[in-house]
């Protein structure tokens, strides 16, 4: 078997760099970054079904400034993946593939991640201060 | 027509030996999800640091609570054929990969009956 001495694909040292892979690669980081988020939604449901004392320290612990770094970027990993889908289901459909339409639906997604992201907070501060 | 690979002709191929089931049932969670995760996302925002009754309520009431089950359902499919994909691209020695691969089933059947009960308890208490 001459399985381990395969090369790997991508081979990395042979590409030249293009921003169009970056923004692949990060959809594969988002999914399985959103993976461990889901750990801690199932754990944040269960603590709510435990009970009240409970569910308070689950809150403060999310409510931290580190819970509150990391749920920043869960918010933001969820919001570039869904739009990177519609995207990747868009391609599944046979549309969107000319490099220039790529390219410009790339940029979208990028500016729309942020801008859901913004969106979520807002409404999360004033929900706070309400 | 379908865009669909003849089966005769998928059958038996990838690693996972069932290619194009996998694939459609990842790409349908993928459709459902995108009106489920935008509203999940953003009713939790809205309910922000919210207390013990004011959470328990929202996740109890009917229609949260079905919806809920759905996302998760939909979820929990999504990203175990999702981490498969992965683990089959980078696992190479066939024992250990076959081994991550249950493993990976196993955690995640655990986490995914475990937010369904955690759902289903809140709601019927
Ligand atoms: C919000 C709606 C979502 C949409 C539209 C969506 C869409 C997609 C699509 C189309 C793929 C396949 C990408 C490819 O062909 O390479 C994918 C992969 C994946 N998704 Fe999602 N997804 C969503 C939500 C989620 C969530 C909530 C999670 C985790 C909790 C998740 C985890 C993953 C993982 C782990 C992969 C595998 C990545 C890879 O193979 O590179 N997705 N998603
Ligand atoms: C809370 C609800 C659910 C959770 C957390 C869940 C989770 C899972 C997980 C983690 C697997 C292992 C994946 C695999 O072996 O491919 C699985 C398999 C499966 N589930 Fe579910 N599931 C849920 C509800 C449902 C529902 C409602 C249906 C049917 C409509 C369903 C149909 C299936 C099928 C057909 C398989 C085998 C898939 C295959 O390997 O081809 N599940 N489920």
């Amino acid at each position: 078997m001459s399985e381990r001495s395969r090369p790997l694909s991508p081979h990395l040292l042979i590409y030249r760099f293009e921003w169009p892979m970056l923004l692949s690669i990060t959809h594969r980081f988002t999914g399985v970054g959103l993976a461990g988020g889901a750990i801690v939604l199932v754990w944040w449901l269960i603590a709510l079904a435990v009970g009240p004392e409970y569910f308070a320290y689950a809150q403060a612990i999310l409510g931290s400034w580190v819970g509150r770094l990391l749920l920043l970027g869960w918010t933001w990993a969820t919001f570039y993946h869904l739009c990177n889908g519609i995207r990747h289901l868009c391609w599944d459909g046979g549309w969107g593939f000319e490099l220039r339409v790529a390219r410009a639906t790339g940029v979208l997604v990028v500016i729309m991640s942020i801008v859901l992201t913004l969106a979520a907070w807002l409404i999360a501060y004033a929900a706070r201060g309400g | 027509m379908s865009e669909r690979t003849p089966l005769a002709r998928a059958r038996g191929l990838g690693a996972a030996h069932g290619g194009t089931h996998h694939w459609w049932i990842q790409r349908a969670t993928s459709v459902v999800m995108v009106p489920l995760v935008l509203w999940f996302a953003f009713s939790l925002a809205a309910l922000g640091p919210a207390d013990h009754a004011t959470a328990a309520a929202w996740v109890a009431h009917p229609v949260n609570a079905v919806l809920a089950l759905v996302l998760i359902a939909a979820m929990f499919h999504h990203l175990h054929l999702g981490l498969e994909v992965i683990i089959e691209d980078y696992v190479h020695s066939r024992w250990v990969k076959f081994a991550t691969l249950i493993l990976q089933k196993f955690v995640t059947i655990i986490f995914g009956f475990g937010a369904a009960f955690a759902v289903l308890k809140i709601a019927l208490s």
